[in-house]
Order: structure tokens, then C-alpha cells, then sequence
């Protein structure tokens, strides 16, 4: 028979872990201080930005913010809840779409972001109760099939008078509001701000939330959480549909700031960038979801500065660089790089911790 | 309130330096990118990605300029060519066009290459009125002085290629069983409108129109179909890597049409190779370029200045592939408007000279082809001939056909 483990706990080590347990807390609020203050300094620069650099860089941080929305969508899903995906283009796709067509119907831009939300909520439920049944490959196999048809789909013929077909739609740059003195980028780029850390805070409560608990139960170990009285079915579809309105809500603001949405925009290889965003971010990290888009956006671009012939190959080796020394994304190194450096300044305290 | 009258300044203080920085370079007529030394011009291609074989066609216009300016410039000013690669996405596409524009302030975009890359800049270029000069595709849209004044192709268009192979047929073979092989976006579409428009009332010539998507991995089952159909007339308008698995199918399954190949896919060293030369025999094709693979330009002084060219500035470069001569083609009618553009270097101006382009004669076009613009005629080149597959190489035949709708 097993011996509880508690009491083997308390009866070994109570003088050794008494004395610390102050001094852990405090350092943990002490910490806790700090990356407040990193959210703080990283919300404040975000805020300043556009107004010290040009247009078109504005326009990049855009889509990077744009990209890790997208990211963070699969990182609901893949992170937290352990289905996988690589049909999220279409999703994203289907949040373009839907704020293009919108658009064209002179419907302003702002309300084209909670109609993409609740179409690709309700798309993602219903592609994930069949989807249900399938498990780990078998899942990123049948959202695969998604991705690929997606693109045909919206060349199709009778869709024709709404998507454009293969033409796509072209789309005018919104101005900023009356009054605003910003120009057409920077007031975007705000109005994205404003959008992402709504998300944010958004995906972080969810997190935390009950909820939040039972789809990681789910994702630990599911037949624990069922037996704990989750509804594994239930939450699984609802974390594919939010997950998809995540991303659907990322997709229309990528049309307004593209300005243009056609079929070869969203080929099935920006799933793949999304999932190479979600690794490199670090998977169930919500903030990593925001160093995926800058992953995303940036080193193509670096890769082909390197050399324009081999752009391809060099992104190739960046990538498994990245991974090799990072190999649980920036979020994990982030994690460990604090633990190093309070180990560094202070051993006693978290000496076991600070090894690894 | 005092926090944004900060903000407005610091917005304001860069447009500020740009209008200081604008009297002196009025004074000489300089658009942006301009100088007395140099002048950028900006391109998007695909070096990697789904369309990546096309992308030998901007490193042969960067190795182009590279000559230029060895041979002292346009006008004494050296061209800084900036190529990015857009992968052919068009997302990637508007980035990398704003980055050449804003980031990079070059005169004018010059050749962005592929439909669906032209059509997501489209309406940017033409809000920011920046030159997009000679667009690497052959929709017909692009032809749209009134719509779109900042916008102009080069090459024939689609369409006017399908006037072509239509008038071809009804010529050679009145009765044909027409069957279409295209791929499915604006630009598949253009060459079957081209071809129905050009049969006019006979358009139920055409026994079947099979689309393929460029993600497809083969298009045997529409040549299946096609055999099956009982089609004698093979129209093939794929892109080099499907017009190559079409030919090669149907020797597969003997089927014998009569093949028309159209001028995306008729490369010998892209298309015609992998097909098997000897399954190639007697295919028919249009052209506005000379084939480097053709013998008879030998002792032609274009194609002799163009082997030049490429053994020195670009020898890495595959001789046999007409994307090298599409390419330097394309920055020779370029440079032929900065000439005519003289001093007064203005975005304005450069539209107004690309519009003002008359008998104009490119080494490497078929002899007898003019290029011939004005400003409500975008539509560079209009002249095609035809040309037969006899298992080497092309041979031309007949004469030069202006490829305009027949009306």
C-alpha cells in the first residue's frame, strides 16, 4: 500500500522548508513587482512607438501585433487544451473575409471585428464536434483538410459575387476618427492596440478562470478531468470555437490593414506560420504569442537580407537555432533566464530552483 | 490634453524635415530616390515559394542594371535596383511595396511580378501615385489608363494570346474539339475568356474547360477528361511545371491533339524539357520574344549582346530559360523611358514618358515587334508570332499577328 505522501513530507523536512517559506514569498512578490513592470514598460512603449518611427514601421508593428493575435488563438487551443491544429489560416481566412465583404457593403470597419469573432466562433464549435472524436495527429489532420480547401473555396463560383473569386477584394485604408491627430497607419495601429490587449486580458481571465482550469485538466490528463465532473466534449468544442474567434478577429483586422484579401492569401503555409509562431513564442504562453508574430513578421525578412537566394534555407537554420536554444520558446527561456538570475542574486532562497 | 498636443508635435516633426527637404530637391525636379548620382527603383519577386522558378526574372534585372551602370548610367545617374522577396504572397507583397515606398523612397516600382502580388498593391500605388511600371503579368486589368493611371503591363496580355490561339483554330481546323487546360485564378480565366471570345459564335467549340490549382500535385485527371471528352484540340495555358506534366500525360496515354501551348509555359529549358522533347513534336506557341535555345538568332546581334550580358553579369544564369530574356527585356524599356525622362526625374513624369514610347525596339524581341504607348493605350506590346515545335526547337512561322480582339 502507498503511504500518504504528506506525511512522509512533514515528517522529513518541516524544519528545512518552515524558515523559507517567508522569505520565498516575499522574493515571489518581489518578482511579481518586477514583471508587472515589465508589462507596464512593454504597454508604454507600445503606446509611444508610432510616433517616433516611420509609417511603414508602424504598419510592421501592426502586423506583428495582427500575427500574435492569430498566435494566440492556437496557442488557446494547442497551449492550453492540447488539440492541434493546422487549419488556422482558414479561420483567419474566414475573419478576413468577413471583414472584407463587410466592408464592401460599406459596413464601417469597427463592426466587421465582432462579426468575424462570432462567424469563426460558430464555424470552429461546429468543425470541432465532429473533430472531437479524433485525437492528436488525426485532428491536425482534419483541420488540415480545412486549410488546404479553403483557398478553393473561396474561388468558388456561385461565391463569387460576395469574395471577389480570384480577383479578391481591394479595400479602402479607414481614417482615423475626427479630431484624432493621428494618420491612417497610426491610427490603426492603436485601434489594433486597443483590440490585442482586450484580447489579452481577455485570454489571461479565461485562463485563470474555472473554466481555464478544466480545458489544462483536459489537456493533463482527460480521463482525471472527466472524472472530476468536467464536460471534456463541451469545453473541448468551446475551446475550438474560441480559438477560432481569437483568430477570426486577427484575420479581419489583417484585411483592413492589408487592405486586400484574395484565396492566395491565405494558403495553407500560414497555418504553418502560425504553428512555427506558437513554438517559437513558447506553447501556453500568452505573452509568447507576441514574440511568435514578431518571429513571423520579421525573420523572413532578415533571412532574405542575409542572401535573397537562399532565403529560404537560411530561415531554415535561424528556425532550428531558435529551437535548439530555446527549445521551450522564448516564454520558457524568459522563465528560465529569471530563475538564473535570482539564483544568481540570491542562492540561499531558491537554490533548488535556480539548478535546473 | 497636454499629452496629446506632445503627441501631434512629435507626429509632426518628421513631415516637418520632409518639407524642409523638399525646395532644394524641387529646384532640380527630382522625385523621390533621385539624385544626381543615382536613382532606386523598387521590385518584388518571388525567390521563394510557390512561383520561386519565376524567380530568375528580377536577379536578371538586377544583374541588367548592374551593366547599366558599369556603361555609366541613365543620363549619368546609376540605377540602385532594390529587389525583396514577396514569396508571392500578397500580404508579403503590400509589406515589402510599403517598405520600397516609404522606407526605402524609390521612384518608381518596377515590375512586381504575378497577378494576384499586382492586384493587392493595386490600389496602393495608385492612392500613393508611385509608378508601378510594367507589371511581370499579362492580365488584361492592367491596361487601364482611366481606372488606374499609375498602373501599366509590358507584355501581351492574356487575353489577346487567346484571340490568338482561337483565330489559329478556326484557320487550321474549323471543326476542332476544343479542350482548355487552365489554372484557376484571373489569370487562367483570362487566356479561356481570350479563347471563347475569339471563337465568337463558334465558342461551343470547346468541348471542356478543366481549371487546376497551382497547389494541385499533378493535372492528370484533367487530361484524362480531356482524352475521354474526345477533344482533338489541346489548348494548354498551364505554367511551366503543369504545362510539363500536361504534354508528358497525354504521350503517356497517346493522346495525339493538336497542342497549343501558350507563351506562360513555353520554355524549352522550364516546360519542354521535362515533358520529353520528343513528346513536345509538333506543338504550336506564340511568342514576342526570341527563344535563347533557337538556333537561327545565332548571328543576331541582340541575342549575341544578351549572351554577353549574361556570361558576364549573370552566369550563373540558365541560358535556355526565357524568364532571362523576359527580365532584362523588361529593364530595357525601362531605361528607355529615364532617358526620355531626361533631367525632370518627377514620378509624374516618369508615367508621362512610359505613356510616350513610340516604335521603340528591344534587343530581345521578335524582330519586326514595337513597343508603342500613349495615354490611353497601356498595352506595351501587342504583337505575337507563331511558332511550331519540331523536337529541337521553335520554329517561327507566318507572320507578325497584332493579338487584339477581333471586332
Amino acid at each position: 500500500m502507498n503511504p500518504p505522501e504528506p506525511n512522509t513530507m512533514a515528517l522529513g523536512e518541516p524544519a528545512a522548508v518552515r524558515p523559507l517559506a517567508p522569505r520565498v514569498a516575499k522574493a515571489d512578490a518581489h518578482w511579481r513587482n518586477r514583471s508587472n513592470l515589465a508589462v507596464g514598460a512593454s504597454v508604454l512603449a507600445a503606446l509611444t512607438a508610432p510616433l517616433f518611427v516611420q509609417n511603414f514601421v508602424v504598419f510592421q508593428l501592426t502586423l506583428v501585433m495582427i500575427y500574435g493575435l492569430a498566435i494566440l488563438g492556437l496557442n488557446l487551443l494547442t497551449g492550453f487544451n492540447g488539440q492541434f491544429s493546422l487549419g488556422h489560416s482558414a479561420f483567419y481566412g474566414i475573419g478576413a473575409y468577413t471583414a472584407a465583404i463587410m466592408m464592401n457593403q460599406n459596413i464601417d470597419y469597427y463592426w466587421t471585428l465582432p462579426c468575424a469573432g462570432a462567424v469563426c466562433f460558430v464555424v470552429g464549435f461546429l468543425f470541432g464536434l465532429p473533430a472531437l472524436r479524433l485525437q492528436g495527429i488525426y485532428l491536425a489532420l482534419a483541420t488540415f483538410a480545412l486549410a488546404a480547401a479553403m483557398p478553393q473555396i473561396l474561388k468558388f463560383q456561385p461565391l463569387e459575387p460576395l469574395t471577389g473569386g480570384v480577383q479578391g477584394i481591394s479595400l479602402l485604408k479607414p481614417d482615423p476618427p475626427l479630431g484624432v491627430p493621428l494618420n491612417a497607419d497610426q491610427w490603426l495601429y492603436y485601434f489594433t492596440l486597443a483590440v490585442l490587449l482586450l484580447m489579452l486580458a481577455g485570454a489571461a481571465s479565461f485562463v485563470k478562470s474555472r473554466s481555464g482550469r478544466a480545458i489544462m485538466a483536459i489537456r493533463d490528463h482527460p480521463i482525471a478531468a472527466a472524472a472530476m465532473g468536467i464536460d471534456t466534449a463541451l469545453y473541448k468544442t468551446l475551446t475550438f470555437g474560441l480559438s477560432a474567434l481569437y483568430t477570426g478577429v486577427a484575420g479581419a483586422l489583417g484585411a483592413i490593414v492589408i487592405q486586400f484579401v484574395g484565396p492566395d492569401s491565405f494558403p495553407f503555409l500560414l497555418s504553418v506560420s502560425f504553428l512555427v509562431g506558437l513554438v517559437v513564442g513558447g506553447v501556453g504562453s500568452i505573452p509568447g504569442s507576441l514574440v511568435g508574430g514578431v518571429f513571423v513578421l520579421f525573420v523572413p525578412n532578415l533571412a532574405e537580407r542575409i542572401s535573397t537566394g537562399l532565403s529560404g534555407a537560411i530561415y531554415g537554420v535561424i528556425l532550428l537555432i531558435v529551437i535548439f536554444a530555446m527549445p521551450l520558446g522564448a516564454a520558457g527561456f524568459a522563465r528560465w533566464a529569471a530563475t538564473r538570475l535570482r539564483f544568481a542574486r540570491n542562492p540561499a532562497t531558491t537554490g533548488s530552483v535556480g539548478r535546473k | 490634453m497636454k499629452k496629446v498636443t506632445r503627441r501631434s508635435i512629435l507626429a509632426a516633426a518628421p513631415a516637418a524635415l520632409a518639407l524642409a527637404a523638399i525646395p532644394a530637391r524641387a529646384a532640380k525636379n527630382y522625385g523621390p530616390g533621385v539624385s544626381d548620382t543615382e536613382i532606386k527603383i523598387g521590385n518584388t519577386g518571388p525567390y521563394s515559394g510557390p512561383a520561386s522558378s519565376y524567380g530568375t526574372i528580377p536577379k536578371s534585372e538586377a544583374a541588367y542594371f548592374r551593366m547599366v551602370n558599369d556603361q555609366g548610367g541613365v543620363n549619368g545617374r546609376k540605377i540602385n535596383f532594390i529587389s525583396y522577396d514577396d514569396a508571392y504572397s500578397p500580404p508579403k507583397t503590400v509589406e515589402q511595396v510599403r517598405k520600397l515606398v516609404e522606407e526605402d523612397h524609390v521612384l518608381l516600382v518596377m515590375s512586381p511580378l504575378g497577378t494576384p502580388t499586382n492586384s493587392a498593391i493595386w490600389r496602393y500605388m495608385n492612392a500613393k501615385k508611385v509608378p508601378q511600371l510594367f507589371v511581370a503579368t499579362g492580365a488584361t486589368k492592367w491596361d487601364d489608363p482611366k481606372g488606374h493611371p499609375w498602373t501599366m503591363g509590358w507584355q501581351p496580355n492574356y487575353q489577346s494570346e487567346g484571340h490568338t490561339y482561337a483565330a489559329y483554330i478556326l484557320q487550321n481546323k474549323p471543326g476542332a474539339k476544343i479542350a482548355v487546360l487552365y489554372q484557376n485564378d484571373d489569370f487562367g480565366k483570362d487566356y479561356l475568356k481570350g479563347v471563347t471570345d475569339g471563337l465568337g459564335d463558334k465558342a461551343n467549340m470547346i468541348v471542356l474547360a478543366a481549371p487546376y490549382e497551382t497547389t494541385d500535385p499533378t493535372v492528370d485527371s484533367q487530361i484524362i477528361s480531356m482524352k475521354a471528352a474526345g477533344a482533338d484540340v489541346f489548348v494548354n495555358t498551364g505554367i511551366p511545371k503543369f504545362a510539363a506534366q500536361a504534354i508528358r500525360k497525354a504521350a503517356e496515354i497517346e493522346w495525339k491533339p493538336l497542342q497549343i501551348l501558350a507563351s506562360v509555359g513555353n520554355s524549352v529549358g522550364a516546360a519542354l524539357k521535362p515533358a520529353g522533347l520528343q513528346n513536345a513534336k509538333g506543338i504550336v506557341s506564340d511568342f514576342y520574344l526570341k527563344d535563347p535555345t533557337d538556333p537561327q538568332w545565332k548571328n543576331d546581334p541582340g541575342y549575341q549582346q544578351w549572351v554577353a550580358f549574361m556570361d558576364k553579369y549573370y552566369p550563373e544564369g540558365d541560358k535556355s530559360d526565357s524568364g532571362n530574356v523576359t527580365g532584362p527585356s523588361l529593364c530595357a524599356t525601362m531605361v528607355q523611358v529615364l532617358k526620355q525622362c531626361g533631367d525632370n526625374l518627377t514620378r509624374e513624369n516618369v508615367m508621362q514618358q512610359a505613356a510616350n514610347l513610340h516604335h521603340f525596339r528591344v534587343p530581345m524581341l521578335l524582330p519586326g515587334i514595337e513597343i508603342n504607348t500613349s495615354p490611353t493605350d497601356f498595352a506595351p506590346i501587342k504583337q505575337l508570332q507563331m511558332g511550331r515545335f519540331d523536337g529541337q526547337r521553335w520554329q517561327l512561322f507566318g507572320s507578325l499577328i497584332s493579338g487584339q480582339a477581333p471586332s
